[in-house]
């Protein structure tokens, strides 16, 4: 038998299906290279056991006739989904020892169509992170390397764990969340699909928060057919988060069609910065004549406040983050440093509990909310934010959909962006303005950079339009057919 | 009439401003499904929701959106059909959140005013300034443990409407008359219960003094009062506070003070003493709050009639005195008794039954009305046996203690006890006869021109008749003779 | 805007995060770099803008009246660090 690892979703599940396999053996090939893969730290709670026992009742699922849309398809759990009766951390030091009682409705989607968890997949602590480098469980490592270069990268972040675990081929697909990049980055970063659907198009409910009007989870996998497939399962109205959207689930493998022919796709002016590599803008132009050559309409759009998107993401984001952090406060779960008092308590419990970034978010949210600023700064940006999306409004009246890179570089070293936090949050420049608009968005592998590492392409819909997403994702990953893998240095 | 205080610089005026927390009554809670109920094992009514786990998120609970619209609509205000929720920031070992989802710059209910009671029937107007929803905190119990505070979270969640009121009340008697009218409303309404024993009705009050015609001083807010009494008196302490502070030539602080009931003072809480900064913001994890014109009117329609629109009733259309209308309509149990009483009867015999013998056999008994043994029906029969002549005035007292006591039918003590009245003319006239011949000096006196002897020689046929003689009668028989 | 220690350390004690005074200077020089860079969205003409509130362009759901929830105490307890009796334990609040 081949390696049941280095299958698609896709391919899984026609094997499944024709009984080939089952989906213990299918568990089993990814328990153990979920464990040979323990260098890259893609996971913070492995649970092989469970993922075993959920394979054969899936096997007797299946010999019944009930398959669901993932039976038996093995999956990383990014650690920021409340798992009921398994470990959940956020990643964080403060959420130290917290077992859910409750499942997130994501992944209870996912348990429904069938699918097994592996483990509790790595991630930046609360989600604050482009590089996976601000874990209390320590750093993920990005199985890419540079050519003939032995240094460890990072998997880009904050879904990093997801993305390592997804490009080693330790799981076939996994859950990640995007807030302002979290998927689309360490997908590109680390030579997967991942897929941040429209705001409200997934549940919240379980999920741990970071910014709440931005947070959205989604899919990553090594195919824009397995995110698809995935996301239709964990996608659907959920009464339990008021932002949740009622509408429909459509098939989003259908929509899956080849086909983009008088498509209009916008190549946004804007989004060609001030020191864009060569290889970023001639990927990008890669991109736009496979697009060209599939009979897309390439148009030319003006995004004008593109440049203004990060800086507002950095007061939105964390001033919320302020808020939802509150309730870390060593009452009622994890982390609990005694104190001299009720203050000293709480003060002293997230000055260990939270790591270095996440507590600078909290204090510059804090700041921005805070008497006299808040017009000057959360106002102010909610203002801009709202000019952003009525950017993408009025360009969405001519096009379809837009075409950009993903990350301004490919994968870099740990450390390699030195201490200053601005120069980590530029890796999101790109992704963060379409997550203040809300829209769905794709990271698609197109092509390798001069040294070897994966760079990806982004497509990005109208609202609640993530069929024209996949479908000319689907079309920008077959002209790309980006086949590279990692060498698997880290089986040792 | 404002309460002056005689200070040694000359008088001094009491500002008072509410800010009153009712319980909104539902069945669950404001953002969870969690039951709002009172009392029961610590945290066995808390939701993941209501406990802050981490990923839980709220969703709003209809009935709190229409009782809020409900109690707007009865205090005469403006609904604003599209509110929003914020979240008020703060650290507390009961808000478990780290916020409070409260409503800040967009209420949904705006202005409007209420009519207070006042003695002798006088009445002012009050404003509202609005009226907004918010989430109660659980309860922190310290009492329980030597060194620790414990926590029980089945409050938190629970939907609260604060009305706040403008400053315009000037003595505590002006503010414990508003309290009074916001819980007759709310219980009318049925949107809070106005229990202030169990919590589900407290009051921050905010007091400031003046000279009068000065421009409003600096005021002093007294936190979680639930009681009218400790209301008034935590307001005659600190205003005396105030007006002793700044005729010594201090200034009043702008702070939280806390009514201590057992010292009857009002103390600095210096626990809270760092300047709170909230950092209102829109709750994210929520929508704005919309609605359109129909709902509010549907909900008008459901609006029972309210106690100033009744008191009116009870004035023009059955002819109560003001002072018995307002009595009468203070709690809706009362007014529905009292019309239950009332209905195809004399209405003033009605209220005068209802507040001067009622009224006092349940202060006596220390009973409510709800568990009064004398049910409206029963009295209305009582005083269909006095219209009808079957008992005198004076034997339906005696008659009605009995039923209070014993919860007897009136017809059947008056049946039991031979208390029916005497209109037997025979039997009247020759009981007439009889007291006339045994005071031949009165009857001449009487004749004499001493008129008000007629009231001697009713009483004497009523001893002899054990009072069960019709009194229209008696004297219907007795004048002619007496007058020969 | 520029944040000075005094500033830190406020927005530290509202967040409640104990910072030591000696990291006080070097935290608001880095919040000042981030903060520097934020001041150019004042760029932004946002005269007449309404604040973005929402994503989705829909109004809040209403849930219906009924206890759904709750019934749970041990569930709500189980993972506090210190509970006694069913309640959660906090160092004494002095009022």
């Amino acid at each position: 038998m081949s390696d049941l690892t280095r299958m698609t979703i896709a391919e899984a599940r026609d094997g499944l299906d024709a009984g080939d396999f089952s989906a213990r053996e299918l568990t089993a090939a990814h328990i153990t290279a979920m464990t040979a893969s323990k260098p890259l730290n893609a996971f913070i709670t492995e649970t092989p056991d469970q993922a075993v026992d959920a394979a054969t009742a899936s096997d007797a699922r299946r010999a019944k006739g009930e398959a669901g849309k993932l039976e038996g398809i093995p999956l990383a759990i990014k650690d920021l989904f409340c798992t009921k009766g398994v470990l959940t951390t956020a990643a964080s030091h403060i959420l130290d020892g917290f077992t859910p009682h409750y499942e997130s409705t994501v992944t209870s989607n996912l348990w429904d169509e069938g699918a097994v968890m592996l483990g509790k997949a790595n991630l930046d602590e609360f989600a604050m992170g482009s590089s996976n480098e601000t874990s209390y469980y320590g750093n993920v490592v990005n199985p890419w390397r540079r050519e003939g270069d032995n240094r460890d990268l990072v998997p880009g972040g904050s879904s990093g764990g997801s993305a390592s675990a997804v490009a080693s081929f330790s799981a076939m697909g996994a859950t990640g969340t995007d807030t302002g990049g979290s998927i689309r980055q360490p997908a590109s970063f680390t030579g997967i699909v991942g897929m941040k659907p429209t705001y409200g198009r997934c549940s919240r409910w379980g999920v741990v928060a970071f910014a709440s009007s931005l947070d959205q989870p989604g899919p990553m996998a090594r195919s824009v057919r397995d995110t698809a497939i995935m996301l239709e399962a964990m996608a659907g109205f959920d009464a339990k988060d008021s932002t949740s959207v009622n509408m429909p689930v459509p098939n989003f493998e259908d929509a899956m069609t080849g086909d983009i022919k008088g498509l209009k796709i916008g190549i946004p002016k804007e989004y060609r910065i001030d020191g864009m590599s060569d290889e970023i803008s001639s990927l990008w132009q890669q991109g736009i004549d496979w697009m060209k050559d599939a009979g897309a309409e390439i148009v030319d759009i003006s995004l004008p406040h593109t440049k203004y998107a990060l800086p507002a993401y950095y007061i939105i984001a964390p001033a919320e983050a302020s808020s939802n952090l509150a309730r870390y406060d060593g009452v009622r779960y994890g982390l609990r440093v005694e104190g001299k008092d009720l203050n000293d308590m709480y003060a002293s419990t997230r000055a260990e509990g939270f790591g270095a970034e996440v507590k600078r978010r909290l204090l510059i949210g804090t700041y921005a909310l805070s008497a006299g600023y808040y017009d000057a700064y959360y106002l102010k940006a909610q203002k801009v934010r709202a000019r952003i999306a009525e950017d993408f409004k009025q360009a969405y009246l001519n096009v379809d959909a837009i075409l950009t890179p993903t990350a301004p570089s490919a994968a870099f070293g740990f450390g390699e962006k030195g201490d200053d936090p601005l120069a980590m949050y530029l890796n999101d420049v790109f992704t963060v303005p379409a997550s203040l608009a809300g829209l769905p968005g794709i990271s698609v592998p197109a092509g390798l950079s001069k040294d070897g590492l994966p760079l990806g392409l982004q497509l990005l819909g109208r609202p609640f339009d993530e069929e024209t997403v996949f479908r000319v994702g689907g079309v920008l990953e077959e002209a790309a057919a980006f086949t590279a893998t990692p060498t698997d240095w880290w089986r040792g | 009439m404002g309460m002056i205080i005689q200070g040694a610089t000359g008088d001094w005026e009491v500002v008072i401003g509410l800010e009153i927390h009712a319980q909104v009554t539902s069945k669950s809670k404001l953002f969870s499904g969690a039951s709002a109920a009172y009392g029961a094992e610590p945290n066995s009514q808390v939701s993941f929701v209501d406990a802050a786990m981490p990923g839980m998120l709220p969703v709003i609970n209809e009935m709190a959106v229409e009782q809020a619209v409900r109690t707007g609509l009865g205090l005469n205000a403006k609904i604003n059909e599209f509110s929003v929720f914020d979240r008020k920031n703060y650290f507390y070992a009961d808000l478990p959140q780290g916020y409070q989802i409260s409503q800040f710059l967009q209420p949904i209910v705006g202005e409007g005013k209420i009519i207070i009671d006042l003695k002798d029937g006088e009445t002012r107007e009050i404003g509202i300034t609005r009226l907004h929803l918010e989430q109660d905190a659980g309860k922190s119990l310290h009492d329980q443990h030597p060194s620790q505070t414990f926590v029980d979270l089945n409050r938190s969640g629970v939907p609260l409407m604060e009305i706040v009121s403008e400053p315009d009340m000037r003595s505590p008697e002006e503010a414990a008359a508003y309290v009074k009218k916001i819980r007759s409303i709310v219980r009318y309404l049925g949107t809070c219960d106005g229990n202030m024993d169990e919590g589900s009705m407290r009051a921050d009050v905010n007091v400031s003094v003046r000279k009068p015609g000065d421009e409003f001083g600096t005021r002093c807010e007294m936190k979680n009062i639930n009681s009218v009494r400790f209301m008034q008196q935590a307001i005659i302490y600190e205003a005396n506070r105030q007006v002793d502070i700044i005729e010594a030539g201090g200034t009043v602080d702008q702070e939280t003070r806390l009514y201590d009931p057992d010292k009857g003072e009002t103390r600095s809480l210096r626990s809270k003493e760092e300047a709170h900064d909230y950092r209102y913001f829109p709750d994210p994890d929520l929508l704005p709050l919309e609605f359109d014109g129909a709902f509010i009117a549907r909900i008008r329609e459901t609006l029972p009639e309210l106690p100033d629109d009744k008191k009116a009733r009870f004035i023009s259309e059955l002819g109560l005195s003001a002072y018995d209308a307002g009595v009468l309509v203070t709690e809706k149990e009362v007014a529905d008794y009292f019309e239950a009483v009332a209905e195809g009867r004399d209405a003033k015999l009605a209220a005068n039954w209802v507040i001067g013998e009622l009224f006092g056999n349940l202060n006596r008994t220390g009973k409510d009305l709800s568990d009064s043994p004398v049910a409206a029906k029963a009295l209305g029969e009582l005083i269909d046996l006095i219209k009808d002549g079957t008992i005198s005035n004076r034997i339906a007292k005696e008659v009605f203690e009995e039923m209070f006591d014993t919860g007897k039918a009136a017809g059947d003590i008056v049946e039991e006890k031979g208390l029916k009245q005497v209109s037997d003319t025979g039997a009247i006239e020759a009981a007439i006869d009889d007291v006339i011949a045994a005071n031949p000096d009165k009857v001449a006196e009487y004749r004499g021109g001493k008129d008000k002897l007629f009231g001697f020689f009713m009483g004497q046929v009523m001893k002899a008749t054990q009072g069960k003689a019709n009194p229209g009668v008696v004297t219907e028989i007795m004048r002619p003779k007496l007058d020969g | 805007m520029s944040l000075d220690k005094a500033t830190v350390a406020k927005v530290a004690n509202l967040a409640r995060i104990k910072v030591e005074e000696k990291d006080l200077e070097p935290m608001a020089a880095e919040l000042n770099n981030i903060l520097g860079w934020i001041e150019q969205l004042g760029e932004v003409n946002t005269d007449d803008v309404e604040p973005m509130t929402s994503v989705a362009q829909m109004s809040l759901r209403w849930r219906a009246d009924e206890v759904t929830d709750g019934g749970y105490a041990e569930d709500v307890v189980a993972n506090g660090p210190n509970h006694e009796d069913g309640y959660f334990a906090v160092p004494k609040v002095i009022e």
